[in-house]
């Protein structure tokens, strides 16, 4: 499917949903409260097929989180990005995709762990790098390590 | 967590025992918990993070001629294709490419590097199953090629050879020979590398039907290279989304549909033969120029995300980069692909025996430096 019908697709299905053509990719921004039904549809709906999550990750806007999944159909060749704004810094939440997709177990397992953002239904949610221990979460720029060594 | 683990019995009559981060098979600091039930593996959990050094955090204040770098410490069999990889990303934000002839050398470099890291494989996977000799041939002909490495780049392992706008030095005069001549070694070894090990009955008996992986599983997973293809899914970067002139060249996507070890361990050895004649077809035909495109002395990279991917010896190597206009990323995330491969660890083992563990364990060829990052 080419980016246009991608997008005209999903926006007879999450009318709210935000698009962003600019970059490599198809961009689509959606709500947390929406962002489960859409996978679900994104990863069952024949059209879609998007049977592949090949990068999963989160990025510190300071202001707010934002949930960066990057999605690939190994049937119909073609890329979305899906991303969700977390504007709760302090306990950031949102449903995860496992039962979607294998993989994000492990890679919410991390964003967990150097993030803090909890997902919602995760099998077996620990930390996954850090010690349990650990205090904060390093990614985030407003991490503080007093032992840490300015190059 | 105790970083000693304790072997106990569940409630339930299972024995628990960890293997590793110290054991021999699991090449590095693998720490996995095994539930046994008699010699049935029941669950696998591992415990990752023992060199966790995070170079997603180190690489948001280093600068984008630098961060490159620190990516040799990460898959460090395949430090050319990382580099290559954040080459790539930073090249693809400023819109340039590299000239042809560094792409040649880059791409010589990485088959290179795929060939001699699918020899250590080769050696590790026979050490693991009992049979010393192969890790002493499989040596014998890295070791030739770690040479090259060495007079061409300076480094042996962590070679860091690759900038932005192409590759740092012109190759030595002695590339072009010395690489025939390894061309040659190998491909006359190869014949011997099956015999030793490929036809031994105990060697087949303990990979056939071990460890499957359902396609579906696998692509459900994230797998990707050659455990994925062992399981008969495409997902070679080189041809789904080639690079630096990938689809210029004539080379096969290697597939089998067996999904067992026995599968990924002859899908190695065929994608030995198709690495040496990618670099046969290549190494004549260097085409002549300049080495490296004009770039500024301080990078910056156009607001905005940057991803690509490339083909390391283990699978996908995604390197996604936020610009925010600075002269360092703003955020940088590896999609690794042993963190994925690894993933499906628990699906492979549930139901084997613990000995067929270290024959999964040896045919995923997990390169731990690159799961914890």
């Amino acid at each position: 499917m080419s980016n246009e019908a991608l997008q005209e697709s999903i926006v007879q299905l999450f009318p709210s949903a935000e698009f962003d053509g600019t970059g490599e990719f198809l961009t689509v921004t959606i709500s947390a409260a929406e962002f489960y039904p859409l996978m679900n549809t994104l990863s069952k709906d024949e059209a879609f097929q998007f049977n592949y999550l090949f990068c999963l990750t989160c990025i510190d806007w300071k202001t707010h989180l934002m949930m960066v999944y990057h999605l690939l159909s190994r049937t119909h060749r073609h890329n979305l990005v899906v991303k969700v704004k977390l504007s709760d810094c302090e306990n950031p939440s949102i449903d995860s995709i496992t039962s979607l997709w294998k993989t994000a177990e492990f890679h919410e397992r991390e964003v967990f762990d150097l993030f803090g953002v909890h997902f919602n239904n995760h099998p077996d949610l620990r930390r996954l790098l850090l010690d349990e221990n650990w205090d904060g979460f390093p990614l985030r720029k407003n991490y503080v390590d007093e032992n840490m060594i300015a190059l | 967590m105790s970083l000693l683990g304790e072997n106990y019995y569940t409630e339930e009559g299972e024995f628990v025992i960890n293997i590793g981060p110290q054991h021999p098979s699991t090449h590095g600091v693998l720490h996995l918990k095994v539930w046994l039930d008699g010699e049935t593996i029941k669950r696998v959990q591992p415990h990752l993070g023992y060199i966790h050094r995070s170079i997603e955090k180190m690489s948001e204040s280093l600068s984008y001629r630098n961060f490159i770098y620190a990516t040799s410490r990460m898959d460090y069999l395949s430090a050319h294709i990382n580099n290559e990889a954040c080459a790539l990303t930073v090249e693809k934000g400023l819109q340039i490419e590299a000239p042809p002839r560094a792409q040649a050398i880059r791409i010589l470099l990485a088959e290179l590097t795929r060939l001699s890291s699918h020899l250590l494989w080769w050696g590790c996977t026979g050490l693991d199953l009992g049979a010393v000799t192969p890790f002493f041939y499989a040596f014998r002909e890295r070791e030739m090629i770690l040479d090259i490495m060495e007079e061409t780049c300076g480094a042996r392992l962590t070679q860091n050879f690759m900038v932005p706008g192409g590759v740092m030095y012109d190759i030595h005069p002695n590339f072009q020979k010395r690489t025939k001549d390894i061309l040659v070694q190998v491909k006359s070894k190869l014949g011997e590398y099956y015999n030793i090990l490929t036809g031994n009955p105990i060697f087949e008996q303990r990979t056939k039907g071990v460890g499957y992986l359902s396609a579906e599983d696998a692509i459900s997973f994230g797998c990707t290279g050659p455990i994925a293809r062992a399981s008969g899914v495409s997902c070679d970067v080189r041809k789904w989304f080639p690079y630096e002139g990938y689809d210029k060249l004539e080379f096969k996507e290697i597939l089998l549909t067996d999904g067992d070890c026995y599968a990924r361990y002859m899908l190695r050895m065929a994608e030995m033969s198709e690495s040496i004649s990618i670099i046969e077809q290549l190494i004549d035909n260097i085409p002549e120029g300049d080495i490296q495109t004009k770039t500024k002395q301080v990078l910056k990279l156009p607001k905005g995300e940057f991803y690509q991917r490339v083909e390391t010896a283990r699978g996908e190597l995604g390197v996604f980069i936020v610009s925010d206009g600075a002269a360092s990323p703003y955020r940088i995330k590896y999609r690794s692909p042993n963190f994925s491969n690894l993933s499906a660890l628990e699906t492979m083992a549930k139901g084997s025996k613990i000995g067929d563990l270290i024959a999964i364990m040896a045919t995923m060829d997990l390169i731990v430096p690159d799961i914890d990052r």
